[in-house]
């Protein structure tokens, strides 16, 4: 029967065509081959998000008065709804931490490099969009903290010089933190994102797939002296059921955490209440707050946020535009990047752990 | 079409009318934007707050305490120090807008997003909140605490 279908389509759109390329592709196998997977492990919380989204689009409503009640509903009444909030919610900071392993891997294995610049920034957009999600979706239950983190970020894009103010009353809509920025922060996420973010995932996908993975250049040097020590797995299907063996495991996680530590919703938002103690924004947006935590408030004449927001944006944008600056020699690469890499993967960590801890 | 023709004049036909074509597509193009653009910045909200609130009622605070109130669409903070008298601040931290609070044990007014504090005067004390906090008038009218914006001088 099932035999039947597929030849039935196979006669009209030529199957093996469409799928000959991944037929073809091979992923080369190394001691540094785990790696590859975490770019896939994104992809599939990716997917989750999209479909517990559109679970949870079934019940909430967006807008000051019902927001935080609507999700409530969905935890204490849905049957399940707490568990596919939790999921949704987890699965976020899951899919954030697996980005950015999957930048970081990319980065010390240098598989930015010609011809895979492209990918790079793809990729780069793709991170800074994800955490774009995550700072709108924060806002959606419309609570205490969301509330709070919603009005210190959008006041931060407001110190940006020039076309600060603007976009600050742009993304707020208005002057101050209401029920038109949630309206605003729900349609950026459930279409205005989702959109840009789809299209970006096909292009990157593409490259991908156009250009196969790259090889290390300390492994590349190897199997260039010793081209007996070349290995290479088939995509189809050596490499796609183990990747399918990661997602198991990411699932098996994603359900544990969500279960055993159900994400909780605080107190609703009321805008004429103190900002509590302790109050500090997500982890992944920790380095940042503590970066401006540490800056003084005036450096020579320049106050002390505009400096912070304009070197974030600045090293966010050298970020981006990385491979731009390595060596299109693969065998010379550029040492200093390394040295910057680990500077940066040491200055995350590092400050974020110091900003959890800190006061 | 004759051959001698030299094809200077066509050229430039042609590139006028790549230049109305250009034009008239640039022009359409500029007014589907202009609305977009616009449509983007929202309406400037009436502040119906007017300058004059009634931020409590006589015996609301303890003293040594403090209490966040409505003024207009903004938090404000009213103080009822140890000795008897009121306060009446901007609750808007000036750093990055978070709604400052009374600490009775500091005596001091407290911002938690960023740890801000300033005195009892709204001057910025410690951390980094750049600038004081506006200080209101406060006067008592019949049991009624009242709030208002300070005149310009």
């Amino acid at each position: 029967m099932i035999a039947a279908i597929v030849r039935w389509l196979d006669e009209r759109l030529h199957l093996d065509g469409l799928i000959a390329p991944l037929r073809h592709k091979t992923v080369p196998t190394h001691r540094l081959s785990y790696w590859y997977f975490f770019g896939g492990i994104t992809l599939f919380l990716f997917i989750i998000q999209v479909l517990t989204g559109i679970l949870l689009l079934l019940y909430y409503r967006p807008g000051a008065n019902e927001a935080f009640e609507s999700v409530q509903y969905i935890m204490t009444r849905v049957q399940f709804g707490w568990l596919i909030r939790s999921i949704h919610s987890w699965s976020a900071n899951l899919m954030i931490f697996t980005a950015f392993v999957h930048m970081f891997s990319v980065t010390f294995l240098k598989a930015y490099r010609k011809p895979r610049e492209l990918t790079w920034v793809t990729g780069m957009l793709l991170l800074f969009l994800v955490m774009g999600f995550g700072f709108s979706g924060y806002l959606l239950p419309w609570n205490t903290l969301a509330f709070f983190a919603t009005k210190v970020g959008t006041e931060i894009a407001g110190q940006v010089p020039i076309i600060g103010r603007p976009m600050m009353i742009f993304l707020r809509g208005g002057e101050e933190v209401t029920g038109a920025t949630l309206t605003r922060f729900f349609g950026f996420h459930v279409a205005v994102l989702p959109l840009i973010v789809v299209i970006l995932i096909a292009i990157h996908l593409f490259l991908v797939q156009l250009q196969g993975m790259s090889v290390p250049p300390k492994v590349e040097a190897e199997w260039t002296a010793n081209p007996s020590a070349r290995r290479e797995m088939k995509f189809l299907p050596n490499f796609l059921l183990r990747e399918l063996m990661a997602w198991y495991v990411a699932i098996g996680v994603l359900a544990a955490l969500a279960a055993i530590f159900p994400w909780g919703l605080g107190v609703k938002a009321d805008p004429f209440v103190s900002a509590p103690a302790g109050i500090k924004p997500e982890w992944y947006f920790l380095f940042m707050f503590q970066t401006l935590k540490l800056i003084p408030s005036k450096v020579w004449f320049i106050d002390g946020e505009v400096l912070g927001v304009l070197g974030c944006t600045l090293a966010g944008l050298f970020w981006l535009l990385l491979p731009f600056f390595e060596s299109d020699k693969p065998a010379r690469t550029r040492a200093w990047i390394t040295g910057l890499s680990i500077f940066a993967l040491v200055y995350v960590v590092g400050m974020s752990i110091y900003g959890f801890l800190a006061n | 079409m004759c051959p001698e023709q030299t094809p200077q004049p066509q050229t430039t036909r042609r590139h006028a009318i790549e230049i109305f074509l250009g034009g008239g597509l640039l022009a359409s193009l500029a007014s589907f934007l202009y609305p977009v653009l616009r449509y983007f910045v929202p309406p400037a909200v009436v502040d119906l707050g007017g300058d004059e609130v009634v931020a409590a009622k006589l015996g609301d605070l303890k003293p040594n305490s403090g209490k966040i109130f409505r003024f207009g669409s903004r938090p404000g903070l009213l103080i009822l120090n140890s000795d008897g008298a009121y306060r009446a601040l901007s609750a808007t931290c000036t750093h990055l807008g978070c709604t400052v609070q009374y600490r009775p044990d500091l005596r001091e007014i407290w911002c938690a997003c960023h740890n801000g504090t300033y005195d009892l005067n709204g001057r910025n004390v410690s951390g980094p909140p750049p600038r004081p906090l506006d200080v209101f008038d406060v006067h008592v009218r019949g049991d009624e605490i009242v709030v208002n914006r300070k005149r310009e001088a």
